[in-house]
């Protein structure tokens, strides 16, 4: 941080800093809960899920909030690390017997598929602007859903056995595993079987990991080079930025974290299919992002965390329940970012906040 | 705009607390009841809970077996003895959502699950009751992941490859000779199961497959290329696995091109003539296997009382739902559980009950079940005649 | 032969593809906004011609008209209680927006007319049947050339009104810059809620022709094929009124002949490969104008 510009960018700074200690306290505080039996199973359940979609909800943050290009497609780089990650588990599983060693190779693999398809799906994205780039990223997301379909894998003595299914004619027979083998992924029918072994720790260590790669991205040269592309790339160009480059490198980042949580989110339930990384749960993500604040990385902590646990918390309400999500969801926006609403909710917010409080 | 989003940040912030303690706080009021539930009181009931897709695309099954559940469970509890309390808790069809369900409903205290309703939720959270031991039986989760390695998860309806090749055998035996193509759902773990079993058993018998296309969520809208298609390859059977929804756009598209084969269907196809302005002649002479008939005379009860209460022709989900509730009460009886044992305790004695359990319902008369959770039941094969289902 | 056949079925579906991409890119020129929305008010417009023709046995135009009247009252409601608070918001939080408006009108049509599949009444059934010799036969959907037709007459209509009306200049000022048109002394907020009230009563015949081709009703009916209408809206241009009709055609035709030629499995696959090739060679889509930054 320079010291020229302390005082402008301390009010984020603080803000954004705040995240680690929050985040930290959080954790110890649910741990200990956990441990205390203070916690049902309903909300030991959606532990890991949550950290998995604040990470989402961050990585999205930087493509969308730092870089200032609207994705629709980042469900499919989530998709891409829970495959990669519950086939390296899977065939992993006699090799490195130790759990906690194979989550991380499994999350370092993620990562890195997911690394590898943003910047291949990067090449073409990033040469386009606006919502011209965001179709193409919802294309990407499909494409991304259609492909893990049609993948049949399966793991034996000899290694991986890997079949594309182009025509909808091959099964898992026609892998011929040799005896004791596993089928890992069974096209539509999904990664099945697989051994949970995602924990809230591994949770809390990633999203502590999203969150220093992308606040320190975001001061470094390179993420203040990526901010004033996104602010006025002509100009950033006419100083000689060079904003493939720059454009390239955060959405690989962004990728890379989302592959991160893939991994971790695949790892957490017994099956997966590939229809779950849909258009819906990218947009799911996007209303974390948006709800949290463009930029604002511990807004989008508290909007994933907060709009996450919501539809479960209005199971009581039975039929009504996504019909009052969809209402709770309305009047936020309209909350956040209508002038009148918004003035409104200030002048009567102390009042709001004692009874929060007393509750 | 700084202070703006600091407001909003902190009333996020109480919000996520607040839902933090709301959900966190049911936890002490759920304990008392999770353990020996209403001890003492001779009304003691079973805490029953189902899960399934109640709102998105797949809502109409969930909806069914939830109703079907329902009425026996009212039924039961008019009857006296054995009493039920019941909740179905929404999953949307996503493995994920069935797996909150699922623990919501253990917070509540179910001593037993049926449902899930789909498949790949139920996969999913058959994994997680294996672990808790709470005894599962789905009512129409058909795969066999669904039961391969849990000895607590039982099924009401056949499983994929049962019906797979059931089908194959069946049109091998009377359609001998002639070519059949399949259309099936390629992102649908149903479809494609019974599509792959009946494809390998086709092969074995004999069958030629002329034509094999596929659909997916997002090209479900249109088949007439299919159709086309498989008119082309000079199919006179044509092998729909798949739910009775969009086989009856197929049904429309291939009579727009004058092309009719015979249609052979599966057990998801039960339900199109109940479909509200459904023209019942697109559907003349189409075979499916199914174990429900809502016309079959010991379902008129059944049928009256679900038409009554939701104003609707049960299909073969509302069957399975309310068989699934029957199916439980006879174990209940059968292994002796009281209504203040705990879900361990009951699952461990209705697993060992299962086996030796023969039950009649709507969906098959002299229902069994082997140790694998898979259910034994003969398939019946109907045409469909003047908007009927007839034995052939 | 199959080819003509496979010709057919994709400009079948990519008119209806074209219809609906018509409010999209109508929306979007005019208030800039992509309204996620769009496809569940086709679904409305769907079940409301629906409960007229079959529960209430009205004749299938007045059916039409009902869905339209009923659609148009719906899509400036939308406009007047979710969008516009959200003028002067970023983009991003009215496309938020616009989708918890989906997710409502989802739900709420579940709630309303249940989860139970209907069959739709086509609004003109039968086929046109060619013969083409030695018993080959060519099976034209009567609803088929329909769509067709009314895509023109709306592509036409449209274009007539925003370059010949003064709602229409109105309109296409409000598109071009909104403060400008503003200071000329347009209403642009009654600009833009005739907008949506001239889009959501062609989603509303839209509905009406979706569910006459492809004749199946459920609370979902309308979010895939409002997807793949914001693909063609995109592919032909958005904002672009022949733009979004070719497009919708094209989509149509790739969808289709994928499905026969390559494969049925990727038939999507294929579709998206398209759209995003000729996005890279045209930036703007196929009549998109592209429009340089100033410096």
């Amino acid at each position: 941080m320079s010291s020229l510009k302390k005082s402008k960018l301390s009010a984020s700074a603080v803000r954004d800093y705040f995240s680690f200690p929050l985040v930290t306290a959080a954790f110890f505080i649910i741990t200990f809960m956990s441990s205390h039996d203070m916690l049902n199973k309903r909300m030991q359940g959606l532990l890991v899920p949550v950290c998995c979609y604040i990470v989402m909800a961050l990585s999205l943050n930087l493509t969308v909030g730092i870089m200032g290009e609207l994705s629709l497609g980042h469900a499919g780089f989530m998709s891409l690390g829970a495959f990669t990650g519950v086939v390296v588990s899977q065939s992993l599983i006699d090799s490195v017997p130790n759990d906690i060693l194979r989550l991380v190779i499994a999350i370092v693999a993620g990562a890195l598929i997911a690394a590898v398809g943003g910047f291949l799906i990067g090449l073409p994205v990033l040469r386009l602007r606006g919502d011209y780039l965001a179709i193409v990223t919802l294309a990407f997301g499909e494409i991304i859903m259609d492909i893990v379909n049609c993948l049949i894998v399966g793991h034996d003595k000899n290694g991986l056995h890997i079949i594309f299914n182009f025509k909808g004619e091959k099964t898992v027979a026609d892998l011929n595993l040799a005896e004791n083998g596993t089928a890992i992924i069974k096209g539509a029918q999904g990664a099945v079987g697989t051994k949970t072994i995602a924990t809230f720790t591994a949770g809390f260590l990633i999203i502590m990991l999203t969150l220093f790669l992308v606040l320190s991205f975001i001061r470094s040269r390179t993420g203040r080079a990526v901010l004033a592309i996104r602010d006025n790339r002509i100009a950033a160009e006419s100083m000689g930025v060079n904003v493939m480059k720059y454009k390239m490198i955060a959405f690989v980042l962004s990728t890379t974290l989302a592959g991160m949580a893939g991994a971790l989110y695949g790892l957490n339930f017994n099956m997966i299919s590939a229809d779950k990384f849909n258009f819906n749960t990218s947009i799911l993500v996007l209303v974390f992002v948006v709800l949290g604040g463009l930029g604002n990385m511990l807004g989008s902590i508290i909007a994933a965390t907060v709009l996450y646990i919501l539809p479960e918390a209005l199971r009581g309400l039975a039929d009504y329940r996504m019909l009052m999500y969809a209402i709770v969801l309305i009047l936020v926006m309209l909350a956040t970012n209508n002038p009148k609403v918004r003035n409104l909710f200030v002048k009567i917010l102390p009042k709001r906040k004692s009874k929060e409080g007393a509750q | 705009m700084k202070k703006l989003v600091k407001v909003i940040a902190l009333v996020l912030c109480f919000a996520m607390i607040a839902a933090f303690a709301a959900c966190g706080g049911n936890k002490t009021d759920d304990q008392t009841t999770t353990a020996p539930a209403n001890p003492g009181t001779a009304e003691a009931a079973f805490k029953i809970g189902l899960i399934g897709p109640l709102t998105g695309g797949a809502a109409i099954y969930g909806n069914a077996a939830k109703y079907g559940a329902q009425i026996a469970v009212d039924e039961i509890n008019a009857k006296g003895g054995i009493q039920f309390e019941y909740k179905a808790e929404d999953d949307e069809h996503d493995p994920e959502k069935s797996v909150n369900a699922y623990n919501t409903l253990c917070d509540w205290g179910m001593q037993v699950l049926v449902g899930p309703i789909t498949t790949k939720p139920a996969v999913a959270v058959s994994a997680e009751a294996a672990e808790d031991r709470v005894f599962c039986l789905t009512p129409s989760a058909s795969s066999t992941d669904v039961i391969n390695g849990k000895d607590n998860m039982f099924q009401v309806c056949f499983t994929d490859p049962n019906q797979g090749t059931a089908s194959a055998d069946y049109i091998a035996d009377n359609f001998a000779g002639k070519s059949v193509a399949v259309i099936y759902k390629n992102d649908d773990a149903y479809s494609q199961g019974i599509r792959d079993t009946f494809v390998a058993e086709a092969g074995a018998k004999g069958i030629t497959v002329a034509y094999e296309g596929t659909f997916t969520d997002a090209t479900a809208t249109d088949f007439s290329v299919q159709v086309t298609a498989a008119k082309a390859a000079n199919a006179e059977v044509v092998f729909l696995p798949m739910y009775y929804e969009p086989a009856s756009i197929i049904l429309k598209q291939a009579k727009d091109i004058d092309y009719a084969p015979v249609f052979f269907g599966v057990d998801g196809m039960d339900g199109i003539l109940g479909m509200e302005g459904f023209d019942t002649t697109l559907a003349e002479g189409v075979m499916l296997l199914t174990p429900f008939s809502a016309d079959d005379p010991k379902a008129a009860d059944f049928v009256a009382a679900y038409q009554a209460a939701y104003g609707e022709i049960p299909n073969q989900f509302a069957a399975d739902g309310y068989d699934a509730v029957y199916i439980i009460y006879e174990a209940l009886q059968k292994a002796g559980c009281t209504a203040d044992m705990s879900a361990a305790d009951i699952c461990e004695k209705l697993v060992a009950a299962m086996p030796t359990l023969s039950v009649n319902g709507l969906t098959g008369d002299g229902m069994t079940w082997d140790a694998s959770g898979a259910v034994s039941k003969a398939p019946m094969a109907v045409v469909i005649k003047d908007g009927a289902y007839v034995t052939p | 032969m199959e080819f003509l056949s496979y010709l057919i079925s994709g400009l079948s579906l990519g008119s209806v593809y074209a219809i609906i991409a018509l409010g999209y890119t109508m929306v979007y020129g005019i208030a800039k906004m992509l309204n996620f929305a769009h496809g569940d008010v086709i679904m409305v417009g769907g079940y409301v011609s629906y409960i007229a023709m079959a529960r209430a046995g009205l004749p299938g135009w007045l059916s039409v008209i009902i869905a339209m009247a009923v659609c148009t009252l719906l899509g400036v409601v939308i406009e007047g209680l979710a969008y516009r608070p959200l003028r002067s918001a970023t983009s991003l939080a009215v496309l938020i927006t616009a989708i918890g408006v989906s997710y409502f009108l989802q739900n709420a049509a579940l709630l309303i007319w249940g989860a139970n599949f209907k069959t739709y009444p086509s609004l003109i059934s039968g086929t046109l049947k060619l013969s083409l010799g030695e018993d080959r036969q060519l099976s034209i959907p009567y609803v088929a050339m329909l769509t067709v037709v009314v895509c023109i007459l709306i592509m036409v209509g449209l274009t007539l009104f925003t370059s010949k009306t003064k709602m229409g200049k109105a309109m296409r000022a409000c598109s071009e810059d909104k403060g400008a048109a503003q200071l000329m002394g347009i209403n642009v907020n009654k600009t833009i809620s005739v907008t949506f009230a001239i889009g959501s009563a062609l989603a509303a015949v839209a509905g009406v022709l979706l569910c006459s081709s492809f004749p199946t009703l459920k609370p979902t009916t309308g979010s895939m094929p409002g997807i793949k209408a914001f693909t063609a809206a995109v592919f032909g241009g958005i904002g672009s009124i022949p733009g979004a009709f070719l497009g919708g055609l094209l989509l149509g035709i790739i969808e289709s002949f994928a499905k026969a030629y390559i494969s049925t499995q990727l038939a999507n696959t294929i579709v998206f490969a398209v759209l995003i090739v000729v996005l890279l060679v045209r930036p703007a889509g196929l009549l998109g104008k592209y429009v340089p930054e100033k410096v």
